[in-house]
């Protein structure tokens, strides 16, 4: 402290300490700690009162011989497969929005409602509109002949029902990582193909997409990561009206609440955490893995 | 491609547009039916006549203004503690040299990469045990300190100009004079980016919010819609309302500020 005192314009130690001591300090206590606890309490049986006792990889054997675990990370691998098919959706939406000059910003705005709106109210207006015996979705569907179904009351199709939902939810984020990515493919790469007698669907497919995978890649790791922790649809939409078919409609983070919070089983709760965090390494690892084959950085 | 026709673009905008509109339109019709008419087969359109006992049903079932006051305290309470933590901690780790700092930063991006998931039980066990749970700061304690947040200040004081920062030193600022006055008005769009994207998240949270009110006291706007949707689960014009009204402050400030959420949203990608 004291050498570094001396030459004037240097600061020393010890406000730099001042300046992370906060953030280190709540970093350590609310972070580290608690995924620490997390880590140790994966091995441990823990009541809701009294000590916790040591059962070394228990809750993992158990968790592996529980058919409610593998349905919920079978539910939640098909709801994030079910999402990834609105990243298309956004490239294509994206593109056109770039392609107009007027109005650009009233589409973003609509398109962006949805992140702006409580989930939890999203969650609200979509079993409306998702209800067997009066939702709007059913009676649309009878205009084009298509039978209705119960989409939020019978568990073959809850899944389903929200992964439309969520890609209608993260459109707007979508587009606007995209958008941003768009603007950065020079005008000139257009142009100079326009010459050569590309059309918009050429110039597409050829020029933007490649161009811009990078970022379909950082939007599709989002996408991935903020599916696999899905809670608040199935927590509106099933847990808070006692839907019958939150039974089989259970999703990982869901089923994390639920034991560690609802039935205070901390321990296992733990356990089904550490498994998500490996799942989620796994699932990223391997997209960095694939994006060598598709990802072009120009 | 200024001669190209963009109709038929707009025209495929406006057909989208519509999708992502139709479930508000709905709602909003819906508030103002009655309860049997809700129910008919086929649905109406326009209400039939044009009722508010959803409001009013809303308004006398739900204590709307306190749950607003506990969202927005939590909200305010949060947003200035996350960006003043982490606008100090980052300016050190961009342009304060300590021992350490490289490993110090190294376990904020570790714990960036974790989900939020891994950290809430011992968060819970730690607002309890301070006896906090069913209070104002149980909501906005954790999400005071970001790792996210910390990264990101850090990014945009490295991106700055020494020269200024050294002209104050010169003239006998002290470092926190240096931080204060010269480097964090130039970090205002971070800063703005940030508030938004904490506020966003803050005020759209329900898991973390839902552990920590057990009793239901001091509940924020979701959990409280929560508990309506519980209450009322087949009154849609009242579920209708309640949505709408919670989720109105929100849009409204997003109107106003778009420019800085979408801002925030392309610096930095956070989701969820």
């Amino acid at each position: 402290m004291t050498s570094s005192a001396k030459s004037a314009n240097r600061p020393g130690v010890g406000w730099a300490l001042l300046f992370v001591a906060p953030a280190t300090v709540g970093l350590v206590a609310l972070y580290l700690w608690p995924f620490l606890s997390t880590f140790v309490k994966s091995f441990q049986d823990v009541p809701a009162f009294g000590p916790a006792t040591y059962t070394g990889l228990d809750n993992y054997a158990e968790l592996a011989g529980d058919g409610e675990v593998w349905q919920a990370f079978g539910n939640s691998a098909l709801y994030t497969v079910l999402v990834l098919l609105g990243i298309p959706l956004a490239v294509v939406l994206a593109a056109l929005i770039e392609q107009v000059s007027r109005g650009r910003s009233v589409y973003r705005v609509l398109f962006f409602l949805p992140v702006v709106t409580l989930p939890v109210a999203v969650g609200m207006v979509w079993r409306f509109i998702y209800n067997g015996d009066f939702g709007l979705l059913n009676y649309v569907l009878s205009w084009f002949g298509v039978d209705g179904h119960y989409w939020v009351a019978d568990p073959r199709f809850t899944i389903y029902a929200f992964a439309a939902v969520g890609v209608w939810m993260g459109l707007g984020i979508n587009l606007i990582i995209l958008g941003a990515g768009l603007q950065a493919i020079p005008k000139a790469v257009y142009e100079a193909s326009a010459l050569d007698g590309a059309g918009r669907v050429r110039q597409f497919f050829h020029i933007t997409v490649p161009l811009l995978s990078p970022s379909i890649f950082f939007v599709t790791i989002l996408t991935v990561i903020a599916a696999l922790q899905m809670f608040d649809l199935i927590f509106i939409m099933l847990r808070s009206v006692n839907n019958t078919a939150l039974a089989d409609s259970k999703t990982i983070v869901y089923l994390f609440y639920e034991k560690a919070f609802v039935q205070f089983q901390q321990g296992y709760g733990a356990a089904i955490a550490i498994v998500l965090l490996i799942v989620i390494m796994i699932a990223t690892a391997l997209q960095f893995r694939l994006q060598r084959s598709w990802v072009f950085y120009g | 491609m200024g001669e190209r026709r963009t109709w038929p673009i707009h025209l495929l905008l406006i057909v989208a547009s519509v999708i992502m509109v139709v479930p508000f339109a709905w709602q909003i019709l819906t508030v103002f039916k009655t309860t049997p008419e809700v129910a008919r087969i086929p649905p109406t359109v326009l209400p039939e006549e044009f009722s508010l006992h959803a409001f009013e049903t809303f308004f006398s079932t739900v204590p709307f203004w306190s749950m607003f006051a506990v969202s927005t305290g939590s909200l305010v309470l949060r947003v200035v503690g996350q960006v003043a933590v982490a606008a100090l901690a980052g300016y050190a780790f961009a342009r304060l040299p300590f021992p350490g700092r490289n490993v110090l930063f190294g376990l904020f991006v570790a714990m960036l990469m974790v989900p939020s998931q891994l950290f809430l039980i011992g968060q819970y066990g730690l607002i309890r045990d301070f006896g906090l749970l069913d209070t104002l700061p149980a909501l906005a304690i954790p999400g005071m300190f970001s790792a996210f947040g910390t990264f990101l200040m850090r990014q945009a004081f490295l991106n700055m100009p020494a020269d200024f920062e050294e002209a104050a030193r010169l003239d006998g600022a002290n470092p926190f004079q240096v931080f204060w006055y010269v480097m964090l008005p130039m970090a205002k769009p971070t800063l703005a980016a940030l508030t938004v994207l904490t506020g966003l998240y803050s005020w759209n949270d329900l898991l973390w919010p839902l552990i920590v009110s057990p009793s239901g006291e001091n509940r924020p706007l979701p959990v409280g819609l929560a508990g309506l949707q519980g209450q009322f689960g087949t009154d849609y014009p009242t579920l209708m309302a309640g949505a709408l009204v919670c989720s109105i402050p929100l849009v409204l400030v997003f109107l106003l500020l778009q420019r800085q959420f979408f801002r925030g949203i392309a610096s930095s990608g956070l989701k969820g």
